[in-house]
């Protein structure tokens, strides 16, 4: 019911009812003004359940929003605001929210108590995933995922500041503005639609007027302040290391393709306050759950914020003095107040309505809507008609960043809850009711005083000016259970009550950990913020313990749930990793290249021609291209890397297995370079440009890792040697121009002709390039007589081009990564399918290469036992039986009459690859002492693929085995 | 006090009053023959089976806070047996064999639920290294199947195929592994290890291990001294202290991993599903709740707790593989310790000191490993012996370099298996 | 995390590469003998406490950092460039 006929309204609809809102209420707040009291389901009983709360501690009140593509489960009805078309719906109920079949689970609850899981279900064995567990995974569950892409925009952002504050309470206000005017870079953060926290809720004054008066005015300040920034609809989720702060804001306004719903922001501060403030905690009597059965500050939330009376005949049971204002509050609006039903014999109450002093609550009736309850007073019982009972047990203070850094709460005897410990959170200090500290007034002199000590420790010294307020005294006699017959229930969304935490004491989960992981209290969407501290208080008593000596579960982020999308902003589809592009890119796409991913980049795997139907087709071609005339491809995505300096060449001598300093300038080297625990890191060429200049290549893969190997060995390990080094990938474009027709290619482009005397196999040096300075290298990746030309990146693209149309007209053209696999394979250079990280320099056949003269890095380890000798596989080639017989890359190695098992396994393939060159399927592969078994024919077996073939060990140089094509 | 249907409904009817402590609590005692330093998932499975199949029942297991509070009670459930090099893949494949008979083996419901797991790959050259794993899987007995896009899809339809930045080139199907309810496992084993006599005593920390001549002979614990003619020394995260109380330099470093859980939500996974371009696994509980993660943190830490880069990265990945679970809220996040090794893979051995044991090194893997580390473990203990399924896991492998298992290939840094 | 580079100033954990142990600054002599070779690339003290570790401003400035701080607490104390700590 609405106190007051609203100005403005919006309509959404409520599991297809149209309901009217004011636009700037929750939807829990509409519920209730249309006298709406059955909202949800709880978890394992189905039991039916209303609004709990008016803030993001809500048990009860979770729904769906929207529908299809953009439906959102467990969506908070006490934090989301009316929107004008919103759609939402009841969730976990079926057929319908009033009737639902699954409440079944209420009836058979003595046989579900806590932990009946783990006794039964076991037999027969198949029947788990066949029958229960089936049954219990539909059951269980709340609200569901469409299963369809997130088609919602979400996004991340950082911010700094010199003080952060948690929570626009009395407190927080306070804070922001005693360092906002000192002069500190201020962010002030609150959940809440609007910034005010209790002052909006409550009926206080401060500073002579209204509270929300007050809020206004300070608002006004803080925005004229350019110095600080407020954050409204920002929750602070997490505290982390060095005054890192994680926080979700859900962006206001309506729904509108590509804005964000929310952002989830990382704030950097220098200090913090937190003024989270404090939650009201429930307290466990029979049959505490049923619709209208709410906590007493939301009552009062609705009533003085919203203008709604959640109820017509509204009770209140409390054991502390701060219930005794719902009473105050509900009169003042013209709500008739029932009862006020007090647990503490000595309760100092007046008021112009029954009053019950060392009373409790014993029963409740009304199974969609509460319709009375009953109360033991004075040694008899007296049952009262009313649709809203309003509880408080008393309040926690909301200290859970506080605890995220392993962080553990104190006790504080005299308010019955658990406060913060000083300094659990390096730069943070805590101000307000989540301190434990209740009044306004008292709130306000906390906020202003931590600002002070804060911005002290910023260097800067604040004027403090403290508003008088009311000063309200608070006094609680803890009351956690009340003694009698019937469920208790604790974690309303859990389904679980006292019984369920004793039986967990009986079966000596007495720890409050085993406790909460054997019940699951606390578990749950709201991860106990309102219950635990119930639970443990039980569980102290079933143990007889005392609750500090008993202690809390851990404090986790994120204080409140955070959708994955907010976190994982920017990630879906491609923006999850950046994505790099070569120069020739755009003309392979020209050429209908597919391109694949290379690590970050993107790479041609063949490039089509009319009538090729299969891409084995164009791989072949392509290979005959290479082999027979002249081929284009691109590898600029291969780490280069520039190297510097007078001690450049001890630095390669340091880093590769073989020895640079020796190279002449002018000359490129093959070198292997380990990891310091003796296995291949990684394999390339590098040219000596000069006298104290070099350019290293390295794997596309591992082109950043060398980098980072380099200026370790160069800062950690060899500071003494005087070199420097520069990633120069981005820099050049490069292109192997690989064939017989290689050189011919070449002069049509080079500004000077090249000729065999002044460019033999292994040259480099600068040339130009169509005008353009460039770099030339005679290696070969394919085997052949080949180049590789570098120029700077702007001029790649054209190079690409005039290089592949010249070759196009000497019978070749570009390829792709298919043929240049197979080149390499019929040739058996490695790639890091065979340098996988556990493979040595003797697996692959290049022990030799470790020079003894000098150290270098992974030397030592290289020659540890089991790095060397006979029992370790070594690199082979595989040779097939002909054109049918297709070989694949993971298959393992076995004697050919052996059984397929794990001890009789020799090896395995690597590569694989049909070669048109020697017309049959050829692999690379790791066996056992294989290098002794050259001409000996084993068996592979894919057991994956269904494939056993025959082949014939060889030495993994299939072709031109003396090089001769390469070098002439 | 056996468990079953009948109990259950028995107890219903009368108030739940016949359960009687799933474990006692009782006080050290001056002596045993055997104890074990840890109550974890491997700690109390030792215990099990050095009574169950050794006879050994005068021991305790020393626990320093709750049983079954470290890695076993903070995983991310998962089960599987899909290792490929010699050592690991013999070890894991018995384990996951005690994973089938475990629950009628400790009469508790540790749920263990053989869903499917398919690892994702995202390349030719990842399929190949796959395809390795998967018929070196089959070698051992276990079971796996190459899918390719196609299957993939038929599988997990809520992938994203079309716009991903590492398109889904196929996965590597393991039938058998799935997942089981981390908590119960720990409380099963303490549970049995109880029943057959074993002391499992909490809030007792070990403060010192005292040695004389080479040989062991108890322990000093915050609840005063215990003799003991062997201790087996199972405390993951934490092995490099204890093990320094023993003169020991482990090869090991501790790495928070961080895990989440969303909100309960209906069935919409129905497999354990791994990305294959940067770490991220995911299943659904039976309560509902996505439960996920991914790398460690990768800076050494025995913080429990870990920071946003990670949690960041583990969203991302979700969300460019399954964009669907955008709206899936993240609950709570925690860590936990991992103990690294430089192989990416564990410890079970002798100590230079006589009657000392231990099982450490299980990187972030250690959850599926618990039935067969603790009978391996319980085998060594008990005989002196390695047992067949576990030799390979020598703590010298590597100072020699023989027998390595670096199933990542990433060397001998700890922090990158 | 954040880590005040020398030379960059504080910056957020993501702009750093973790290595581990500050050991790997004592590299063994080629003939150091397995015994050396093990504790320098697989031995750690791991401390629960204060320990002295190596990373690299991977996406900053490109020093090698050798950085105090704490494993328990994960505060972080100091941060130097490690080729002043070797010189």
């Amino acid at each position: 019911m609405r106190l007051h006929a609203p100005e403005n309204t919006v309509t959404f609809t409520f599991d297809g009812r149209k309901i009217k809102g004011v636009p700037g209420e929750p939807v829990s707040a509409a519920l209730l003004a249309n006298d709406i009291k059955l909202v949800a389901r709880s978890f394992k009983y189905h039991r039916p359940r209303g609004v709990m709360s008016a803030g993001s501690e809500e048990q009860n009140a979770l729904v769906t929003i929207g529908h299809g593509a953009q439906a959102e489960p467990n969506v908070r009805a006490t934090t989301l605001e009316v929107s004008e078309g919103l759609e939402v719906s009841s969730q976990n109920a079926w057929p319908s929210l009033r009737y639902d079949m699954m409440a079944v689970n209420d009836l058979a609850s003595p046989f579900l108590a806590a932990g009946f899981y783990y006794k039964t279900f076991m037999w027969p064995r198949s029947f788990w995933e066949k029958l229960y567990e089936p049954v219990i995974r539909r059951a269980a569950g709340l609200g569901a995922l469409s299963g369809e892409t997130n088609p919602d925009t979400y996004e991340k952002a950082f911010a700094f500041c010199d003080v952060l504050v948690i929570g626009a309470g009395p407190a927080g206000l306070m804070a922001a503005l005693t360092a906002g005017r000192a002069g500190a870079d201020v962010i002030i953060a609150d959940e809440d639609t609007a910034m005010g926290g209790r002052l909006l809720r409550e009926q206080e004054q401060v500073d002579g007027k209204p509270g929300a008066d007050w809020v206004a005015a300070a608002l006004a300040e803080l925005d004229a302040l350019p110095n600080v920034r407020r954050m409204t609809r920002t929750t602070v989720t997490g505290a982390y290391d060095q005054g890192t702060y994680g926080a979700l804001e859900r962006i206001a306004g309506p729904r509108v393709p590509g804005k964000p719903l929310e952002c989830f922001w990382r704030i950097v501060a220098k200090r913090a306050i937190l003024c989270a403030g404090a939650l009201e905690r429930p307290i466990a009597f029979p049959n505490n759950d049923r619709p209208g059965i709410m906590m007493a500050s939301a009552v009062r939330a609705y009533v003085n914020r919203w203008g709604v009376a959640p109820g017509t005949r509204v009770a209140i049971f409390g054991n502390n003095d701060d219930a005794h204002r719902t009473a105050r509050d509900l009169v003042a609006a013209g709500i008739k107040v029932a009862a006020l039903i007090d647990s503490r014999d000595d309760a100092d109450v007046e008021g112009d309505f029954p009053i019950y002093t060392g009373a409790k609550v014993i029963a409740t009736k009304g199974r969609h809507a509460l319709q009375s309850i009953t109360i033991r007073h004075n040694g008899g019982t007296r049952v009262i008609r009313t649709d809203c009972l309003a509880m408080s047990g008393g309040w926690n203070p909301t200290v859970h960043l506080t605890c995220h850094m392993n962080g553990r709460p104190t006790w504080r005897e005299d308010i019955a809850s658990f406060v913060p410990t000083p300094e659990s959170i390096p730069g943070m200090v805590t101000a307000g009711a989540c301190n434990g500290t209740f009044s306004t007034a008292a709130c306000l002199a906390e906020g202003a005083k931590a600002a002070v000590e804060v911005a002290g420790g910023l260097g800067l010294k604040p004027e403090v000016t403290v508003p008088a307020a009311d000063d309200a005294s608070y006094a609680i006699t803890p009351l956690w259970a009340v003694p009698g017959k019937g469920r208790k229930w604790i974690d309303f969304q859990n389904d679980v009550h006292v019984k369920d935490i004793k039986l967990a004491a009986q079966e000596n989960f007495r720890s409050v950990e085993h406790m909460k992981r054997y019940t699951t209290q606390g578990m749950a969407p709201d991860q106990g913020k309102s219950s635990n501290v119930v639970a443990l208080a039980v569980l102290a008593d079933a143990t007889g313990r005392g609750i500090p000596e008993t202690g809390t579960t851990t404090f986790r982020p994120p204080y409140v749930p955070v959708s994955i999308a907010a976190m994982g902003a920017g990630s879906q589809g491609k923006g999850f990793a950046p994505e790099r592009f070569t120069t020739s890119h755009r003309a392979s796409i020209a050429r209908d290249a597919p391109m694949i991913e290379a690590g970050l980049w993107y790479r041609p795997s063949y490039f089509p021609q009319k009538g090729e139907t299969h891409w084995q087709q164009s791989c072949d071609r392509e290979v005959g291209y290479v082999r027979n005339a002249v081929g284009v491809c691109d590898v600029s995505t291969l780490g280069k890397i520039d190297i510097q300096g007078p001690d450049a060449a001890a630095l390669l001598d340091f880093v590769y297995t073989n020895t640079f300093s020796t190279l002449k300038v002018g000359r490129v080297r093959y070198g292997l370079m380990l990891r310091e625990d003796g296995h291949v890191m990684d394999d390339g060429t590098t040219a000596r440009l000069g006298e104290q200049h070099f350019v290293m290549t390295t794997t596309t893969a591992a082109a950043g890792l060398v980098m980072r190997h380099l200026e370790f060995v160069l800062q950690v390990l060899r500071p003494d040697l005087d070199a420097k080094v520069i990633s120069v990938t981005e820099q050049w474009a490069q292109f192997a121009v690989a064939g017989p027709q290689a050189r011919a290619l070449l002069n049509t482009v080079l500004d000077q002709e090249l000729d065999d005397e002044s460019w033999p196999f292994m040259a480099c040096g600068e040339v130009g390039v169509a005008g353009v300075p460039g770099r030339l290298f005679r290696i070969s990746f394919s085997g052949e007589h080949a180049y590789e030309v570098a120029v700077p990146s702007r001029y790649g693209e054209s190079l690409f081009r005039m290089l592949t149309a010249q070759a196009e007209v000497m019978g070749g053209g570009p390829y792709g990564m298919e043929a240049l696999n197979v080149l390499r394979i019929e040739k058996g250079f490695i790639t890091h399918a065979e340098i996988h990280g556990r493979t040595t320099a003797f697996d692959i056949g290049m022990a030799r290469m470790i020079s003894t003269k000098k150290d270098c890095i992974g030397k030592a380890s290289a020659a540890r036992p089991g790095l060397l000798g006979e029992s370790r596989q070594q690199l082979v080639g595989l040779r097939g039986k002909g054109r049918d017989h297709a070989l694949t890359a993971g298959a393992h190695l076995f004697e050919t009459q052996a059984a397929e098992t794990r001890v009789n396994s020799q090896g395995y393939t690597t590569s694989v690859c049909f070669s048109p060159t020697l017309e049959t399927h050829l692999a690379l592969g790791f066996l056992e002492n294989g290098r002794a078994r050259h001409g000996e024919v084993i068996k592979l077996r894919d057991h994956l693929r269904d494939i056993t073939e025959e082949v014939e060990v060889c030495d993994p140089v299939f072709f031109d085995p003396t090089g001769g094509r390469a070098r002439g | 006090m056996g468990y079953s249907g009948f109990r259950v409904i028995k107890e219903g009817l009368f108030g739940q009053t016949g359960w009687k402590p799933v474990w006692r609590d009782p006080e050290p005692k001056a002596e045993y023959d055997a104890i074990i330093i840890g109550g974890g998932g491997h700690g109390l499975s030792t215990a099990f089976y050095l009574a169950k199949e050794h006879g050994m029942t005068n021991i305790a297991v020393l626990e320093k806070g709750y049983i079954g509070g470290g890695n076993v009670g903070r995983n991310t459930t998962i089960v599987r047996a899909n290792y490929f090099l010699p050592g690991n893949s013999e070890f894991y494949s018995h384990s996951l064999k005690m994973w089938e008979g475990m629950e009628q083996e400790l009469n508790y419901n540790v749920m263990h639920s053989q869903r499917g797991l398919i690892n994702l790959f995202h390349s030719d050259g990842q399929r190949d290294a796959f395809a390795r794993r998967g018929n070196a899987m089959i070698n051992q007995g276990d079971d796996a199947i190459l899918l390719d896009r196609d299957g993939v899809r038929e599988h997990l339809p809520y992938l994203d195929f079309d716009n991903i930045r590492f398109p889904i080139y196929g996965g590597l199907y393991h039938p058998r592994g799935g997942t089981a309810r981390h908590d119960a496992v720990a409380w099963g084993y303490a549970r049995g290890a109880d029943q057959r006599g074993v002391d499992i005593i909490q809030n007792c920390e070990v403060t010192g291990i005292d040695i004389e001549g080479g040989v062991v002979k108890g322990v000093q614990t915050t609840r005063g001294a215990i003799k003991a003619k062997k201790v087996g020394i199972v405390v993951a995260g934490r092995s490099g202290q204890v093990a320094a109380m023993a003169g020991m330099r482990l090869p090991i470093e501790s790495h928070v991993l961080q895990a989440f859980v969303t909100e309960g939500l209906k069935p919409v996974i129905d497999h354990v599903v791994s990305f294959g371009m940067g770490h991220f696994y995911i299943s659904q509980s039976d309560k509902g709740g996505l439960v996920f993660g991914g790398d460690i943190d990768f800076y050494s830490s025995y913080a429990a707790r870990g920071n946003l880069p990670m949690k960041e990265h583990v969203m991302d990945a979700a969300m460019t593989l399954m964009p669907m679970i955008g709206k899936a809220k993240v609950l709570r996040s925690w860590g936990g310790i991992m103990d690294m090794t430089p192989d990416g893979s564990p410890i079970i051995d002798k100590t230079p000191t006589e009657g000392l044991f231990i099982d450490c090194g299980w990187c972030y893997g250690g959850f599926k490993a618990v039935p067969g580390s603790g009978f391996s473990f319980a085998h060594l203990m008990a005989t002196g012996n390695h047992h067949d399924a576990a030799a390979k896991f020598r703590l010298d492998r590597f100072r020699s370099g023989v027998g390595l298992m670096d199933e990542e290939g990433t060397g001998s840094q700890h922090n990158l298996h | 995390m954040r880590i005040i580079c020398p030379n960059c100033g504080e910056r957020d954990r993501r702009e750093f590469y973790y290595q581990g142990d500050a050991l790997a600054l004592d590299r063994p002599a080629e003939d150091a003998g397995l015994e050396a070779w093990d504790d320098y690339l697989h031995n750690r003290d791991n401390p629960a406490g204060d320990t002295r570790d190596l990373w690299f401003h991977e996406a900053g400035c490109g020093a090698w950092l050798v950085v105090e701080r704490n494993t328990m607490t994960h505060a972080v104390h100091k941060a130097t460039l490690a080729e002043k700590v070797k010189a």
